[in-house]
């Protein structure tokens, strides 16, 4: 047989890949360790190797297609790194000689040659061309680096392996990943990879083979899960059963029924999250208003853009990290931020209040008026300094991504955050009210402004400082609203009117009322969401609450007394 | 009867250019040539708009480098109309009437397109209105150098169906509450329903403007493709909604790879307030993209930088419609030899440019361009990378075949046709 090879050495060398390939297999020679001895052998091998690395570079989508697949077949380990490169778009071929070479980042690009592995120096964008992948390309990327590290010394390469080969069920993988089962010794390792070759041998022709699949997903309660097996429960349209084994029929109905419990547990769980979340987002923007108008009873038109001055002086605080502080306490940013925004949007309120309001109190028409056009100036304000286009406001590491709380039950970081930190705002805030002397004098002056200024009480001092806490506190707000949303001058409009409906609702002067009411909403909302849509759901929120208001004009948490009547 | 007319149009023609040109001796030799720009400059749309006020500022800048039009200056009026529809039909009106600009360059939303339209239509002005659009509209006093739905929506679905865009089987269609994603939406289902896509698997979704919450339709996308088909997004969600929509994409960790996203109104403009490092492999589809490879983009961007004085500034594809039309008009005017707008518009016809993507792009008789197709992948740094792109210009329909009332819709403003809605020509008679 070898001698025979030999004889073809130049055939080979012409594209009889098919044969070498099936000589390959037969005997077993898997690594090119194995292969030496056999010169001949190793230098068609490097051939084949060279030839496919050539082929990533072919202009046509289908020649790429090809040459991953014969890379994932040679399962030559240096094919990895080359793979890797290309699926980052990081693989480039050099103008001056058309070699294939892996580039670093950077604006000057350190380049190695993909085949060897040598160090070439450095180049820029314009001496090289860079090999286009798409979303097709880069799932055979995946697929195939899969396989070529199904075997990887390292444990963590292995179960990426295992986890990125589901999505590839031809029968070469199937017997890659079987043969890397058998030899597996990693406990959750092993476990990824039984469940990848379950998920693959759904399709099996061996009926108990089928059965000992759908018994291995069955730990896995999620749809993706149910998509895999729910072929083995359909009928066909004649009303013939898909699936001619009744004992997998049966255990692939069984495993579906309770995947489809378990999915409306989730779903459920998850509507009460999102309608939690929403509800925090609510609150954030609304607590400002619990005190400005609430409390103190000013129609503040202005509060959205105490949110929005808080969301750019998150910007600003931002970009100042950026220049002077080290990247790896960047994530800190956001911390300096909420102190920085707390004073610039109270130090704006306090203004506003010793500027306009204070001669306007008991005027709530002119009051409007008047805070409406300083929300006007503030936009343009904030529109000369910074410009109209939108400021990007970039994440923090911890508070990007999400982790699973179980299957299909994702709870994003950022939205976590959220809700703990508007919870914790709310509780400042009360303690505030109820501990300080600030919050005394603050509570006797809107009780009784006489009497209290008759104790000796600064009436509009309290007055000034109560409305720039109430402005600061939305300034806090814009922090955390800029890690979801855009962050434009007219960031404040999209919230004023959600503010005011919420301080409504959950009746005015009541900080338990605030949090009662932006979680009622902010659940009902999200539960209306999926069958009403997310337009028909704002407008029967609002409906609802025009209702509500029609029966309790003093919202869910009604001030009783005397101050009520004040 | 025809040469009658004829001749009567080259009489009035010729009086008109002698007017002109008796005008332009008599008043003075350099009395400018005005045109209007109509974008807003404040309110939720000033984002994008902006850029193509400069966009035509650096135009009108470059042309009089060169001497003008007709040995005239060229003058820029811009107003202000706000984001603000019915502004926007006021402004025209100050524009073509008070200031008497010979063309209009402007509008964004098909909102205010259509705010507009009565005031061109009855002033006889002419509007060049730059942005991709649902179609469904020609007239005789507009030209279209966005993408019509053929030009756009139909080959990235058709993209997205194929070997190479990953044969999606299963489609959500999400879009802004307004005219154009309803009327593109319906367009869509129409093309996939006549491509054998079930009803089953086209799921719908409108939010409103500024929509932030994207939590619940995301968590409802990933349902919906979690059934075992191939999924993508269509997305026609507008103005700075994406920018949540994204990071909510990205944070619940669904991967281009998995479900592709490929959206109408998201070009280098909207990404420069994202992170892109998660969204790579997203896609989109214009006519033109920043990183089109071609010298006379690299021209292109290199004057839009010196005009800005500030190379970080990105280009996108309704600047270099503007650009396209920009152009164009200047030509018209230049071989009409007049700015009145019959004999513009008669100028247009069949008028040609080198477009900054690479194409000689030719406005057709419908007021619609030719233009090439692309489409492109989100990269790590804002820009796209293009995957796929039409060997030749695609000539824009202004009536889609996919709707059966638009179907038997012809626009085409030459003899015997002179219609942009007609079933059959209107000069039958005349044409025997």
């Amino acid at each position: 047989m070898i001698k025979s090879h030999l004889a073809r050495v130049t055939w080979v060398l012409r594209g009889l890949h098919a044969f070498v390939l099936a000589f390959f297999l037969m005997t077993g020679l898997l690594t090119v360790g194995v292969a030496i001895g056999a010169f001949a052998a190793s230098s068609a091998w490097a051939d084949e190797y060279s030839d496919a690395l050539a082929g990533l570079a072919a202009p046509a989508f289908n020649d790429k297609v090809a040459a991953i697949d014969a890379l994932a077949r040679l399962g030559d380990e240096r094919a990895t790194p080359v793979l890797e490169a290309m699926s980052d778009n990081r693989l480039y071929t050099r103008k001056e000689d058309g070699r294939l070479v892996i580039g670093g980042t950077g604006r000057d690009i350190a380049l190695t040659d993909a085949a060897t592995g040598e160090a070439l120096g450095t180049a820029t964008s314009r001496d090289l061309t860079r090999i286009n992948v798409n979303n097709a390309l880069r799932t055979a990327l995946g697929g195939a680096i899969g396989r070529l590290q199904i075997n990887n010394a390292d444990p963590a390469k292995r179960l990426a392996a295992a986890e990125t080969m589901a999505r590839d069920r031809t029968p070469e993988a199937m017997a890659l990943l079987r043969d890397a089962l058998a030899r597996e010794k990693v406990e959750d390792v092993r476990a990824a990879m039984a469940l990848t070759y379950a998920k693959m041998s759904l399709t099996s022709t061996d009926p108990a083979e089928r059965l000992a699949a759908v018994k291995e997903v069955s730990g896995r309660l999620s749809s993706e899960v149910r998509a895999l097996v729910a072929p083995l429960a359909a009928t066909n349209p004649d009303g013939s059963f898909a699936e001619p084994d009744p004992q997998v029929r049966a255990a692939a109905t069984g495993l579906i029924a309770r995947i489809d419990q378990r999915l409306m547990m989730t779903e459920l769980a998850l509507n009460l999250f999102q309608g939690v979340s929403l509800g925090s987002v609510l609150l954030l923007a609304a607590i400002g208003l619990a005190i400005t108008f609430g409390v103190m009873g000013v129609i503040n038109m202005a509060h959205g853009e105490m949110i929005m001055l808080g969301a750019y002086t998150t910007v600003v605080v931002q970009q100042l990290f950026r220049e002077w502080i080290p990247a790896e306490f960047f994530g800190l940013y956001l911390v300096i931020s909420i102190p920085a925004a707390f004073l610039v949007a109270g130090a704006v309120g306090v203004l506003m209040e010793r500027g306009i309001i204070r001669f306007l109190y008991g005027r709530p028409l002119e009051t409007l008026l008047a805070t409406w056009g300083i929300s006007l100036m503030l936009q343009q304000l904030v529109r000369a300094i910074f410009g109209a286009p939108n400021k990007e406001v970039s994440n923090p590491g911890w508070m990007t991504g999400a982790f699973e709380a179980m299957p299909g039950m994702v709870l994003t970081y950022n939205r976590i955050a959220i809700i703990i930190f508007a919870l914790a705002v709310l509780a400042g805030l009360a303690a505030l009210l109820r501990y300080t002397p600030f919050g005394l004098q603050m509570r006797a002056v809107t009780q009784n402004r006489n009497m209290a200024s008759a104790m000796g009480i600064r009436t509009g001092w309290v007055d000034a400082l109560t409305f720039g806490l109430g402005s600061g506190i939305a300034g806090v707000a814009g922090v955390a609203l800029s890690q979801i949303g855009n962050v434009s001058p007219n960031l404040g409009q999209g919230y004023i009117v959600d503010s005011f409906m919420v301080v409504v609702f959950g009746g005015v002067g009541s900080l338990w009322g605030v949090l009662a009411g932006a979680m009622t909403l902010g659940i009902f909302n999200k539960f209306l969401e999926p069958y009403a849509g997310a337009m028909l759901g704002k407008i029967l929120i609002l409906v609802f609450i025009i209702l509500f208001i029609q029966k309790r004009p003093r919202g869910l948490f009604a001030l009783k007394g005397r101050a009520a009547e004040a | 009867m025809g040469t009658f007319k004829g001749g009567i149009k080259a009489v009035a023609l010729g009086c008109a250019v002698a007017v002109s040109a008796l005008m332009a001796g008599v008043a003075q030799a350099a009395e400018p040539i005005k045109i209007g720009v109509l974008h807003s400059l404040s309110g939720t749309m000033a984002i994008s708009e902006t850029t193509l006020k400069d966009t035509i500022m650096m135009m009108v800048d470059d042309l009089n480098k060169k001497g003008g039009l007709l040995g005239r200056p060229v003058e820029a009026v811009v107003v202000d109309p706000a984001s603000n529809w019915p502004l926007f039909a006021e402004k025209a009106r100050e524009l073509i009437e008070k200031d008497k600009v010979s063309a209009v360059f402007g509008c964004w939303t098909s909102v205010s397109r259509k705010s507009v339209l009565p005031v061109f239509e009855e002033t006889n002005g002419l509007l060049f209105y730059p942005v991709q659009y649902e179609g469904e509209e020609s007239s005789r006093n507009v030209f279209y150098t966005g993408a019509a739905p053929n030009q756009q929506a139909i080959p990235a679905v058709e993209y997205l169906m194929g070997a190479e865009g990953g044969d999606v089987k299963r489609w959500v269609l999400a879009g802004t509450d307004y005219v154009y994603p309803r009327t593109t939406n319906k367009i869509l289902e129409a093309f996939l329903m006549s491509k054998g896509v079930a009803k089953d698997d086209i799921m719908i979704n409108y939010t409103p403007f500024g929509h932030s919450d994207w939590q619940t339709i995301v968590a409802d996308i990933k349902k919906f493709a979690s059934a075992g088909k191939k999924t993508a997004v269509v997305s026609t969600i507008n103005g700075d909604a994406n920018v949540p929509f994204y990071k909510e994409l990205a944070n619940q960790g669904i991967k281009a790879t998995d479900i592709p996203v490929v959206a109408f109104s998201v070009g280098e403009e909207e990404l420069a307030g994202i992170d892109t490092s998660n969204l790579v492999g997203h896609l989109a589809a214009w006519n033109y993209f920043m990183s089109v490879d071609t010298p006379e983009n690299t021209a292109f961007i290199k004057q839009w930088h010196a005009f800005t004085k500030n190379d970080k500034r990105v280009t996108n594809d309704p600047m270099e419609a503007h650009y396209i039309g920009f152009k164009m008009w200047t030509q018209a005017v230049l071989q009409a030899g007049t700015t009145e707008v019959n004999a513009v518009r008669q100028a247009m016809y069949g008028q040609k440019v080198r477009s900054p993507s690479g194409y000689d792009v030719v406005m057709n008789t419908n007021h619609h361009l030719s233009k090439p197709v692309m489409i492109g992948e989100i990269q790590s740094d804002g820009q796209f990378s293009i995957v796929s792109q039409t060997e030749d210009a695609i000539k824009g329909a202004a009536w889609s075949p996919y709707i059966p009332e638009s179907a038997k819709l012809t626009a085409d403003w030459t003899f015997p046709w002179v219609c942009g809605n007609c079933t059959e020509p209107k000069y039958t008679a005349y044409a025997k």
